[in-house]
């Protein structure tokens, strides 16, 4: 038996999504962004929303997402995602709207507008990739870094005398009560990535059907900025960013779902 | 005509509702007239009665029109960018500080060649300044603002009619030319009372219309396009210039299409006063008592300050001895009128500073002092 005969399209289990347009991603290998988009895709497809959605990129890494995945978006200016999101939802109430934000975009240069549109109860879906360090810029301090982790402004790892505490910015989210469903995972496994999927799916069921605000962090790996090799940086994520950043649901308030 | 078929003609026939309002609230009404769908703001002196209005008038009941009180005027203004960017028609007000914020955003609107409609009711500045009138943001306005080499349409108000009139035009304009528009107010027009006619109703435009005018909106049923992507982002500086040069190709159209201007006694003007939005009425009132003295004087006012009407501004000043800029400000207009007039006649400014606003008597007195022959000797 060789190849040709195994390669059919009845053997096919595993194939790019429909809405992963066929392009070169300029995410680095390893990257959590690349699993996340894929299954944004695949669960816009699988929820027959291709012709009803809005999606928001941000300014960081995923500034490019609106290349990658093939639906209508708008590019936001940095942080103001969700002030964007908020008027193209309020415009357009039946479309799924969702933001697809990095750590310093939602919880630095955006927390105003992080918080507000949450807690305005935006019916909203928030994606929020969580890695702990800015990867567009070269690697500087995130909101969300650890202490003791170094980046290239924090050389010597980060002091909380000097650049004040890492922010653990869901359980705040979860705590408004604009917020229905807030939920903390990871994708670094084929479990891991199957649960990611479950609770995206349901913050943009959520928005469809206006229940309010949906968060759900990615903790997610930077393995260039990190600078370690893929393996080694999902196995730091899990030693190191799980205890600051401990996956699970936070809130769970989005009716009979 | 018979009386049966004239009474039906006066049934027919709109009526004009004239009501007394201020400014601020003049334009609450006029969008939720011209049919636009959203409005939002943050509250600050002296246009907070435009989202008092909206929400008083809570059109989200009757039209259908999105208001919304931001939680600043960066989320204000992205609202307003995420509103445009999916075609629809929106807008937010604020005063100059609260403008100053939104430059970020204008900047990625203007870039994005997006529809809009921004109210700057100036105060006085710089900082947080007074509350009270000025023009000190002429620059801010005509010059871009923001970051970037980019323009919008700028519409200056003198009277509470040109409030609820400018909505229209500037929603028309924006549209027309995919870009954004500004009415540049001040504290006097945004607060003052006057005799109004709204305009009339119109419907909000339907999925359809909006898909059909713009076929670039990112309105989330791709069904049958391709889909649209909003950003202002362009790696590539050879297609980034490309983008600069289509932007300035539409300023080009925007300059040599929509000058406008209004002149008062400037056919047999010696002397000419140029002022925009109330202060021009007040240049008006001084005009009218330096005439009744023989001093042949005359007022042009630029309606858009972006385009500057050059064109008119070159015309009269072919034909006039001295020029005086009158502006709630240190000199902003003036270099445009200089640059109209190529300075082939003196351009002398007086302006007001930090919210005064000058009298007649005032503006005649420099008048006399800056041209006393225009003034024939005294009796």
């Amino acid at each position: 038996m060789d190849i040709k005969t195994i390669k059919t399209p009845e053997n096919l289990v595993y194939q790019r999504p429909r809405l992963l347009n066929d392009c070169t991603m300029h995410y680095c290998p390893g990257c959590s962004h690349g699993v996340a988009h894929r299954i944004i895709a695949e669960i816009i497809d699988e929820m027959g929303q291709a012709d009803n959605t809005i999606a928001i990129a941000p300014v960081g890494c995923a500034v490019f997402a609106y290349k990658y995945i093939d639906v209508d978006w708008i590019e936001a200016a940095h942080g103001r995602a969700p002030a964007v999101a908020t008027a193209a939802k309020r415009l357009n109430p039946e479309r799924l709207v969702f933001t697809y934000q990095g750590d310093g975009d939602l919880a630095a240069i955006g927390t105003a507008e992080t918080i507000h549109a949450a807690n305005r109860g935006e019916n909203i879906a928030i994606i929020f990739i969580n890695n702990g360090i800015y990867g567009m810029t070269g690697g500087q301090m995130a909101p969300t870094t650890l202490e003791g982790m170094k980046t290239s402004t924090t050389p010597y790892g980060r002091r909380v005398d000097l650049n004040g505490y890492p922010l653990n910015i869901t359980p705040l989210l979860a705590q408004l009560p604009g917020t229905c469903y807030v939920t903390r995972q990871s994708v670094e496994t084929p479990a891991a990535v199957a649960k990611a999927k479950r609770a995206i799916r349901r913050a943009f069921d959520n928005s469809i059907n206006h229940r309010g605000c949906s968060v759900v962090e990615i903790v997610s790996t930077c393995s260039s900025g990190w600078k370690m090799s893929p393996d080694k940086a999902n196995k730091w994520m899990e030693q190191n960013m799980f205890e600051a950043y401990r996956p699970g649901d936070l809130k769970i308030a989005d009716g009979d779902k | 005509m018979s009386h049966s078929s004239a009474d039906e003609a006066a049934k027919g026939a709109p009526q004009q509702e004239v009501v007394l309002m201020k400014g601020n609230e003049a334009i609450a009404h006029a969008a939720i007239r011209y049919g636009a769908d959203g409005y939002f703001g943050y509250p600050i002196t002296p246009q907070s009665e435009v989202l008092e209005t909206l929400e008083a008038l809570h059109p989200w009941d009757t039209t259908g029109m999105v208001v919304l009180q931001a939680e600043s005027e960066l989320a204000s203004i992205n609202m307003v960018y995420g509103g445009a960017a999916t075609g629809k028609t929106v807008m937010t007000s604020s005063s100059s500080p609260g403008i100053s914020l939104m430059c970020e955003g204008l900047s990625y609107i203007a870039a994005c060649e997006l529809p809009c409609l921004v109210v700057n009711v100036m105060r006085g500045g710089p900082g947080l300044g007074t509350i009270h009138p000025s023009q000190a943001d002429y620059f801010q306005a005509t010059k871009g603002g923001g970051h970037g080499d980019y323009h919008f349409i700028v519409l200056a108000p003198s009277t509470v009619q040109e409030m609820a009139d400018f909505v229209g035009l500037s929603f028309d304009l924006a549209f027309k030319y995919r870009t954004p528009a500004m009415i540049l107010a001040d504290g006097i027009v945004g607060q003052m009372m006057e005799k109004v006619v709204l305009p009339p109703f119109r419907p909000r435009r339907t999925p359809e219309q909006i898909a059909e005018l713009c076929p670039w909106a990112a309105t989330g049923n791709p069904s049958r396009r391709k889909p649209n992507t909003i950003t202002s982002l362009e790696l590539d500086s050879a297609e980034m210039e490309k983008n600069n040069n289509r932007f300035q190709a539409t300023y080009r159209r925007i300059e040599e299409a929509e000058q406008r201007s209004v002149s008062y006694l400037t056919d047999d003007a010696e002397y000419l006063i140029v002022a925009f939005g109330s202060v021009a009425r007040i240049c008006q009132k001084a005009i009218d008592d330096a005439r009744g003295r023989g001093a042949k004087i005359g007022l042009l006012r630029p309606v858009t300050l972006w385009p500057f009407p050059e064109k008119a501004v070159a015309e009269v000043a072919s034909r006039v001895k001295g020029i005086l800029v009158v502006e709630l400000n240190a000199g902003q207009m003036i270099e445009d009128v200089k640059l109209a007039s190529r300075c082939t006649v003196p351009v002398h400014h007086f302006g007001r500073l930090g919210g005064i606003i000058p009298n007649p008597g005032e503006i005649d007195n420099e008048l006399e002092r800056l041209f006393p022959e225009a003034f024939p000797s005294k009796s």
